[in-house]
């Protein structure tokens, strides 16, 4: 790694004080993601801001229809989150697929979000159920907040503080895993909320995770995996690589819809 | 450099460290606790696995410094003297290794599912728990059965 200053704060404030103070830091959450980046040197933070000592961003409420997952919740303590799974059981399915068991007792939510990467799989769960990310700053809708791959809305020395995610009526989250690295080849989550529904995928797209409106259209009339019979997405600004190409993509998208669809619905 | 200290199979530890220093790094380069190894490097293998404030992590994808303060257990703090961990005898007993570099992550992550999923561990359990663990000579087979011998082992013991 190159090197770097540590900083180790204890609240939301002094953490936002220290990224103002160095442009070039970066936050580390569980730093599953961000120390292999270093490691490899991809990333050169002149600065890491160690936010696992603030208490206060940990914690998981379910309260009036809505489950709200602060930033630095560990993917583990969601899988096995008595409270999720009573009411989004494939939200705490989702995390418990999440890379593997040591991955996930050091892994965020907030960490994941922020890192936006393309075949990450809480992405998928916070558009397809509509969730709403909190930060020092403001709340930011989810269609609002992922803007292309590792890209989202937030802003220099901005930092998300909890998910909030509306309970739907139905849901569920297929992956198709990448038979090596398990990451997300294609991942789609389908969640069914009063007359709306809303199908999310990661792995697939070139610009990061993405609706899809037609199936979502054919959802609202029949949530039925049939509804999705002769329904693709273009194969055309899907990835592309030596693992899937964008046909095989294109083509996995509406099979694990399906799946997610007849595991939502029955 | 910065200070760091914590509890390393019981014994408290402190050192000043250039930040950049892994927790695998500091376990076998400043603690010469060379029974945790590094494998892969980034973070898929499992051979660095050991236990922070009672979870399996991968040292070699963790920052020495952010585990100051922490209680932390290698493979070199199962055995009592010379009496091996249950969990390391039913390795021995199975011939769950072969070359045994990936033993020792094998062995922390297995103790810590017992703690989170008991001592009556099926076959799908533990090959399922076991994804982040890998190992190129075993097949696995011998590994698991270790394993499942292992947990009932820790649960005899117990009583």
């Amino acid at each position: 790694m190159y090197e770097f200053a540590y900083h180790r704060p204890g609240s939301v404030s002094e953490a936002v004080t220290l990224a103002g103070d160095h442009a070039d830091g970066k936050l580390l959450a569980g730093g599953q993601t961000l120390l292999p980046t270093m490691k490899q040197r991809l990333a050169g933070p002149s600065d890491l801001i160690d936010l696992s000592r603030i208490d206060d961003l940990r914690g998981i409420e379910v309260k009036d229809g809505v489950v709200t997952i602060k930033a630095l919740t560990r993917h583990v303590t969601v899988a096995t989150s008595p409270e999720v799974r009573a009411v989004i059981p494939a939200l705490a399915e989702l995390a418990g697929m999440i890379g593997d068991p040591a991955v996930r007792n050091k892994g965020t939510i907030g960490g994941s979000v922020a890192n936006n990467d393309p075949a990450a799989d809480y992405p998928s769960a916070c558009l397809a159920l509509g969730a709403t990310i909190t930060t020092n700053k403001r709340a930011i809708k989810a269609d609002d907040f992922f803007q292309g791959m590792f890209e989202t809305a937030l802003e220099e020395g901005e930092i998300i503080t909890s998910i909030s995610f509306p309970v739907p009526e139905k849901a569920n989250y297929q992956k198709f895993r990448n038979p090596a690295s398990r990451y997300a080849l294609v991942g789609v989550f389908v969640a069914k909320t009063g007359g709306h529904v809303r199908v999310a995928v990661t792995g697939a797209g070139a610009r990061g995770v993405f609706r899809v409106a037609d199936f979502e259209a054919a959802l609202e009339a029949s949530f039925n995996p049939a509804a999705l019979d002769g329904h693709s997405v273009p194969a055309s600004g899907l990835n592309s690589d030596i693992h899937a190409d964008a046909d095989y993509r294109a083509h996995l998208i509406t099979v694990m819809a399906k799946r997610a669809v007849a595991a939502a619905a029955g | 450099m910065t200070a760091v200290s914590m509890t390393v199979n019981g014994q408290h530890v402190s050192a000043e460290i250039d930040p950049r220093t892994l927790l695998v790094q500091f376990l076998r380069e400043e603690l010469r606790m060379t029974g945790t190894h590094v494998g892969c490097d980034t973070s898929q293998c499992g051979c660095c696995v050991v236990h922070v404030n009672g979870d399996a992590v991968k040292s070699c994808t963790t920052l020495a410094l952010t585990c100051d303060g922490a209680t932390v257990v290698t493979i070199e703090g199962l055995a009592k003297g010379d009496e091996l961990h249950p969990m390391q005898a039913a390795f021995r007993e199975n011939h769950g290794l072969q070359c045994g570099f990936c033993t020792p992550g094998m062995i922390m992550t297995a103790v810590e599912l017992v703690s989170r999923k008991g001592t009556n561990l099926d076959e799908h359990t533990i090959r399922e728990e076991l994804e982040g663990n890998l190992c190129r000579c075993t097949g696995y087979h011998n590994i698991v059965k270790a394993i499942a011998a292992g947990a009932q082992a820790m649960g005899t013991a117990a009583e």
